[in-house]
């Protein structure tokens, strides 16, 4: 890959190159201020993983890990991320190659469609982990489980909130250099949930299939 | 190189990162469904495929890399890595530890 100064990435993401003028200046220093965010946001995220793994066998002869896990539902939602987040990646792709707001739009749309089928699909495993008693309230364990996945959960429906923000701030206010930084930070934080995804499902739900 | 070979680039970017993705997300459940190896081996084989997938997706949906213009942010990486190494092990171990005693 070329690292020619025409081309040269000045922040994490994806870069939006000297001909968008202003947006391109203002996005070096917004953006970093965005990942020093990220990272503590992460430091948090590890914290709860921690709790989690030390209660593991904190179950007080409730529900375990491996009650509460299906590992259908769990691979939609991993898919529904992944594909979020490809879409996601695309509506900026086409942002900064100069398509039509409508067009953006509707990636970002699309993006937060798969977003929300996530949020479905995981409501529905708390409702029925909740139906087999797994309440947070029932063992030191599940009061982790619920905290970590949930906290996951919101953050979700926090970007999700924030994706229809930046579509009517697109619609209304065009691509301003303020707008378009927007789209780039939200762009980070919804790839940002992958990665925690990545952890829950490798440390919470898939050793809970182990036998 | 036009406006629409470097949106084609960029486009790459994100279409690799999805595939190598989806291949070590399924290759992470493949593993657990099947338990090709023992509990150990499955437990190891799971943290690989996460760490890699880790990258996969710092690599291609951020674009950290390790070219000069983006040491810093590569930097903060690091020293998140140092607290959460520090913190993380220090809570497994503490807590762990005043857990076994209560056992």
């Amino acid at each position: 890959m070329s690292t020619s100064t025409a081309t040269a990435n000045s922040h994490p993401g994806l870069n939006l190159g000297p001909s968008h003028g202003e947006a391109h200046e203002q996005a070096e220093t917004v953006v970093f201020g965005f990942w020093v965010f990220l990272m503590s946001d992460l430091v948090t995220f590890v914290m709860f993983f921690a709790t989690y793994a030390i209660s593991i066998q904190a179950t007080a002869g409730g529900p375990g890990n491996a009650d509460i896990v299906d590992i259908a539902s769990i691979g939609m939602q991993t898919g529904a991320l992944l594909i979020s987040s490809l879409l996601f990646g695309i509506a900026t792709v086409t942002m900064k190659h100069g398509s039509t707001p409508r067009r953006v739009i509707g990636w970002l749309l699309a993006s937060l469609v798969f977003g929300l089928c996530f949020l479905g699909l995981e409501v529905r495993d708390f409702i029925d982990a909740a139906e087999k008693g797994a309440v947070p309230m029932r063992s030191g364990y599940l009061s982790a489980y619920w905290a970590l996945v949930g906290l996951h959960g919101l953050h979700v429906t926090v970007g999700s909130i924030m994706i229809l923000v930046v579509c009517a701030q697109i619609a209304i206010f065009g691509f301003a250099a303020d707008v378009k930084t927007r789209v780039l930070r939200l762009g980070l934080y919804w790839h940002f949930l992958d990665i925690i995804w990545i952890g829950i499902f490798s440390i919470v739900f898939l050793p809970g299939i182990l036998t | 190189m036009s406006d629409r070979d470097k949106r084609a680039r960029d486009l790459r970017m994100y279409f690799i990162g999805f595939a190598a993705a989806v291949a070590l997300t399924a290759l992470s459940f493949l593993t657990a469904i099947l338990q090709p190896f023992g509990p150990a081996g499955v437990f190891a084989a799971l943290s690989i495929l996460a760490f890699a997938q880790v990258l996969v997706h710092f690599r291609y949906f951020l674009h950290i890399d390790l070219s000069r213009q983006k040491r810093e942010d590569l930097h903060l990486i690091l020293f998140t890595g140092l607290i959460i190494a520090i913190m993380a092990a220090g809570t497994i171990w503490i807590l762990g530890n005043l857990m076994m005693r209560m056992m």
